[in-house]
């Protein structure tokens, strides 16, 4: 009998990890972003996603609130939030 | 072919007869001659083999996980604290269901340093996942070199097998063992089959990061693999029986047992012993056998149960401690018992031949004349209390 030891590449995006964040997570303003990918480079899980100004976002389903992202943005418009805030003020985004 | 040979000699000449891709391995007695005479045959150009030479056990586990990963068979063998020293990646091997093979000359642990033989190393590394096997002399040590390779590498199985021989008793020895042809060995045992292995072309992960989703199943497999192992033995050693014209069971050897009153259950070879000791007492009209156990782990508890349900007294000698327990073997023996109708009436429970203090033959006979209706737990045979002391000063 066998157990689940062996991975085929690839499976990783089926664990969804962000599950071990630690208590903060990434805020992305969207306010004084130049574009310049600094966050999508530094993040380690390479969870970043954007191309413009003010459109980048994380996948929070992979992210763990390392804030490399926060810390390198040198418009300070990455910010950490704790898990339990909303991401949005609940008018504009009411699944939040 | 009959030949007269050194223990350790013996298992080189069958090492190389199944032809491992690599062996990798670091020099500890009582273990050493093994592998110093496969890198000489690998000198010599009579096996074409790798050997790796490393700085240390722990090395020597990890080039051996990474052949056998990489779909080579793979040997190492050891001793003691080399044992020890290898655990973390022998819990690795099991863990990542690769066929290696080992050889343990079985050897005291240190403090105080001691390089003779009882079983305390391969017995303390019992939960780690690996089939162990025990050899009562140097013929039954090689052979099981045979069915250890054919065990680990069938596709139902994948688990590490460790051989252990007694350190000296068996390693340095000499006996007259049959040593068999390659055409007999390669009809026992094919070329090794990976069922996976580490592949550029196919790549996989193996012994990946798992959380509790997922690790409980890891340990499950492997503990029903070993249930498996159990019935697959026998199988085995039948097989072997008819290719090599040695038969064994395998898990157990019942000897003199059917109609004996009083057995002592044994592994290793303080075995031959025993066997002496009870053709003697059986001349003499006393019926007394000896329960060897082959397989300690996976442990044979039906086996053992069939072979002692009627007898009356039983002793359990290890040759190895869990300080501030029950002996090991005597503890699994009484458990196989625990709550059945059918048991002996006692179960005594003796320690024995620790750090190659000798077991002889009045050794043996004091265990049997202990057997009484009084249960003995934990009793130390030839104690030396005068070289006790209550306090230090």
């Amino acid at each position: 009998m066998f157990g689940p030891l062996i991975c085929k590449p690839g499976s990783s995006r089926n664990n969804k990890t962000g599950s071990w964040r630690t208590e903060l997570k990434p805020k992305f303003l969207r306010k004084n972003c130049i574009g310049c990918k600094m966050c999508v480079l530094v993040c380690p899980e390479n969870c970043i996603e954007g191309s413009e100004k003010n459109t980048y976002t994380c996948d929070y389903a992979f992210c763990k609130g390392c804030g490399t992202c926060a810390m390198i943005c040198p418009k300070q418009d990455v910010v950490m939030i704790k898990e339990e805030e909303p991401l949005e003020a609940p008018k504009d985004n009411p699944q939040q | 072919m009959k030949e007269f040979l050194e223990g350790s000699l013996a298992v080189a000449k069958i090492v190389k007869l199944c032809k491992p891709g690599v062996i990798s391995a670091y020099p500890i007695t009582p273990q050493t001659h093994i592998v110093e005479e496969l890198a000489q045959m690998i000198a010599d150009g009579e096996l074409d083999s790798q050997f790796v030479n490393v700085e240390s056990e722990h090395s020597a586990a990890s080039v051996v996980l990474g052949a056998s990963a990489a779909g080579v068979r793979s040997y190492t063998a050891t001793s003691s604290q080399g044992l020890f020293y290898m655990a973390e990646v022998l819990f690795n091997i099991a863990g990542m269901r690769l066929p290696v093979v080992l050889t343990c000359a079985n050897r005291a642990i240190s403090a105080p340093i001691n390089i003779w033989n009882d079983h305390q190393d391969a017995v303390s590394l019992r939960d780690s996942g690996w089939v162990q096997l025990f050899a009562e002399d140097i013929q039954e040590a090689i052979d099981l070199h045979l069915i250890a390779y054919r065990l680990a590498e069938d596709h139902s199985v994948m688990l590490p097998v460790m051989v252990s021989m007694d350190g000296f008793i068996l390693t340095h020895g000499i006996e007259t063992v049959d040593i068999p042809s390659q055409e007999q060995v390669e009809k026992f045992l094919p070329p090794y089959d990976p069922l996976y292995k580490l592949d550029i072309a196919n790549p996989i992960t193996m012994g990946p990061l798992v959380d509790a989703e997922y690790y409980t199943e890891t340990r499950y497999a492997i503990q029903k693999t070993q249930e498996d192992v159990l019935k697959i033995i026998p199988r085995l050693s039948a097989e072997f029986s008819k290719i090599f014209g040695r038969t064994y069971d395998g898990l157990i050897e019942e000897y003199r047992t059917k109609d004996a009153e009083r057995v002592i259950v044994a592994m290793g070879s303080v075995c031959g012993t025993v066997k002496d000791v009870v053709d003697e007492l059986r001349v003499k009209g006393r019926k007394v056998g000896l329960l060897k156990i082959m397989s300690y782990r996976p442990f044979p508890a039906a086996a053992i149960y069939e072979a002692l349900k009627n007898v009356s007294r039983v002793a359990v000698l290890d040759r190895a401690l869990s300080l501030g327990s029950y002996a090991p073997l005597a503890s699994e023996v009484k458990a196989t018992f625990f709550g059945k109708k059918k048991k002996p009436q006692g179960i005594s429970s003796f320690i024995v031949g620790l750090g190659g203090r000798d077991i002889t033959k009045d050794s043996i006979k004091e265990v049997f004349k202990l057997l009484t209706a009084k249960e003995r737990a934990l009793e130390f045979v030839d104690l030396k209390p005068e070289l006790l002391r209550e306090e230090y000063r």
